[in-house]
């Protein structure tokens, strides 16, 4: 026997109300812990891809789309770009490192990137089976996509036309699988890689369809600055061109910007989730309070001190607190998981694992506060109680 | 044993008492008689020291109660002190079993589910301990709250009203099984009534 059981019993002997506060709080919590969950692995999903990519050249358009199409591979690119000329740029003093990149084709929805041993060693992806693409038509495919396709060494297959459907295959030529890269949760594993060559191979016949010449022309192409300079400079150079540099940094800062205009809608609808939530432990706790004064008044006659029946209320509060929290954070994992899922296949990306956060031991620490804070007015009018008249009314 | 000298009580802005001097030794009863509005549930408040008196003392088991803190005072009357009102009542979402070994918890003493479990059985009710104590009738209700209040061995057993709410069969029985606990624990029993049914039956009384 201690006053905890007998919170615990009082709570659940007032099923609705305690259901009504309990789901209240369980959805208070749960978004607020979703969003931050959302918030951190999409930020950090996004830090991983930038890493040191200080400029993205392509062609002209939406600086923001060319980001988002180049570093992470989730939106579609902005055009082709003359390859001496993103060469010529690539070469300039103030450029350490240049990655470039040319794809247009999809295989079951992943894309087929031609590009250099740079672009998987600057995320620092290593093998895990077989060996690196050499050759044209040769592939090292990203973990996910070996998980989800079933592509494995040796196997030969044919790439479709665009960054999605499957209706326009190329079938002049195949390409076989040589190896599979290790997961490293960067994009890398939604990829599958080749050489430039194999991408110019399979466009050949567009030279004949259109007189452009396919191996001129790439995606796009990921720079490392070597002086801080070349973003005032650069761009410069680019005003006469089809081409433009967008900076990650700068493009995805916009875009969580905007982004979170939603989110702070979201955070106060469950803020207000939250606020009802506490309102209904108040009225809970408060109603059952005054339901059970001959009871409270009973319980000092047999020895239950002012102390005890105040410690008691705010037990109940915290025992109804703690356990709609603790439902709420359970919940946000559920939907966490549900929205990875969806994100997977819609957008062939996934979100990372689903750990306590920082900021969710604060959300608790808060929670518990307006726990105690919601118990405090009917904890004090149990300690305020006049047992004799109380007992005298009965 | 109980004692109480010249005790009075003034209700703010209400009516004020004086009481006579009552005294009831170990193991004996006394009845409390009186009109209502005659102040005898204040005077059993006052000797349970729910209620301060304004002027007097009262002494449980040599102890001045009116000396003590608030907080002292229900340690001391969890310990000391077995109360019975008119209608039974308990903290509803716990069994009877665990209503019963509610004032060793919570005047301090270590828990007896044993003790309680025999107090019960005396009191032929050993068969109710899983049940909610809103499902037991009155009459088993009374009883447990007999068995409630001498659970702590207390030295004084006091009783509001205990048999008015009972039809006769049940007063008689639970003014018999009060009668026969308050011995067998050697506690004075100290009844406030207006029941013909208990003024048959206990001699030594005290009219307001």
């Amino acid at each position: 026997m201690n006053l905890l059981k007998i919170a615990r019993r009082n709570i659940a002997s007032k099923p609705l109300n305690t259901f009504l506060s309990l789901v209240l709080l369980a959805f208070g919590v749960g978004i607020i812990s979703l969003l931050l969950l959302l918030e951190v692995s999409l930020q950090e999903k996004f830090d991983r891809n930038i890493k040191d990519i200080d400029m993205v050249l392509g062609a002209k358009g939406s600086p923001l789309q060319l980001i988002l199409a180049n570093v992470y591979h989730v939106d579609a690119p902005t055009g082709n770009i003359s390859r001496a000329e993103a060469e010529k740029v690539a070469r300039h003093p103030y450029i350490e490192d240049a990655i470039p990149l040319a794809y247009g084709d999809n295989f079951r929805g992943y894309r087929i990137v031609g590009t250099e041993h740079k672009y998987h060693e600057h995320y620092g992806v290593e093998l895990n089976q077989g060996r690196l693409f050499e050759g044209t038509f040769e592939a090292t495919v990203g973990a996910k996509v070996a998980e989800e396709t079933g592509l494995k060494i040796g196997d030969t297959f044919y790439s479709a036309h665009g960054l999605t459907d499957e209706t326009d295959v190329h079938k002049n030529h195949a390409f076989t699988v040589v190896g599979i890269y290790a997961e490293s949760g960067s994009v890398i594993d939604q990829l599958l890689l080749t050489p430039m060559s194999s991408i110019w191979g399979v466009h050949a016949n567009v030279e004949e369809e259109t007189g452009e010449k396919p191996d001129d022309e790439i995606t796009a192409m990921l720079l490392k600055k070597k002086n801080p300079l070349a973003v005032m400079m650069i761009p410069k150079l680019l005003e006469d061109s089809n081409m433009q540099i967008a900076l990650p940094s700068i493009e995805i800062n916009r875009l969580t910007q905007n982004f979170g205009i939603g989110m702070d809608t979201v955070e106060a609808i469950a803020i207000l989730i939250m606020a009802l939530s506490f309102i209904s432990v108040f009225i809970s706790l408060y109603n059952s309070m005054r339901e059970r004064k001959y009871e409270l008044a009973l319980m000092r006659t047999m020895g239950a001190t002012r102390g005890s029946l105040f410690t008691l209320i705010i037990l109940e509060g915290l025992v109804m607190t703690i356990s709609g929290m603790l439902i709420g954070l359970l919940l946000s994992r559920v939907g966490m998981t549900v929205l990875a899922n969806v994100m997977e296949s819609e957008f062939r990306y996934d979100l990372g694992d689903l750990g306590v956060l920082a900021s969710e031991w604060q959300l608790l620490g808060i929670t518990i506060f307006v726990g105690v804070l919601a118990s405090l007015l009917p904890a004090l009018s149990a300690v305020r109680l006049d047992i004799s008249k109380t007992l005298a009314d009965g | 044993m109980l004692k109480s000298t010249n005790l009075t009580f003034q209700y703010p802005h209400g009516p004020s008492f004086g009481f006579p001097d009552i005294a009831c030794e170990a193991a004996k009863h006394l009845l409390l008689l009186g009109e209502s509005g005659s102040g005898k549930t204040t005077l059993l408040h006052l000797l349970a020291g729910m209620l301060r008196p304004t002027g007097g003392a009262v002494h449980i088991a040599g102890q001045d109660t009116t000396a003590l803190s608030s907080k002292a005072m229900d340690k001391f009357r969890g310990q000391h002190v077995g109360i019975i009102f008119q209608t039974a009542h308990f903290v509803q979402s716990l069994t009877v079993e665990d209503n019963l070994i509610l004032p060793q918890f919570l005047s301090g003493r270590s828990v007896d589910r044993a003790k309680a479990r025999d107090v019960i059985s005396r009191l032929n009710l050993g068969h109710k301990l899983r049940e909610k104590p809103g499902n037991l009738s009155i009459g088993e209700q009374q009883r447990v709250a007999i068995a409630r209040a001498l659970v702590n061995d207390p030295d004084v057993i006091l009783a509001d009203e205990p048999t008015s709410a009972l039809d006769d069969k049940n007063a008689e029985e639970v003014i018999r099984m009060l009668e026969e606990q308050a011995s067998l624990t050697r506690a004075s029993l100290i009844i406030v009534t207006h029941d013909q049914r208990l003024k048959d039956r206990f001699l030594n009384r005290v009219t307001l």
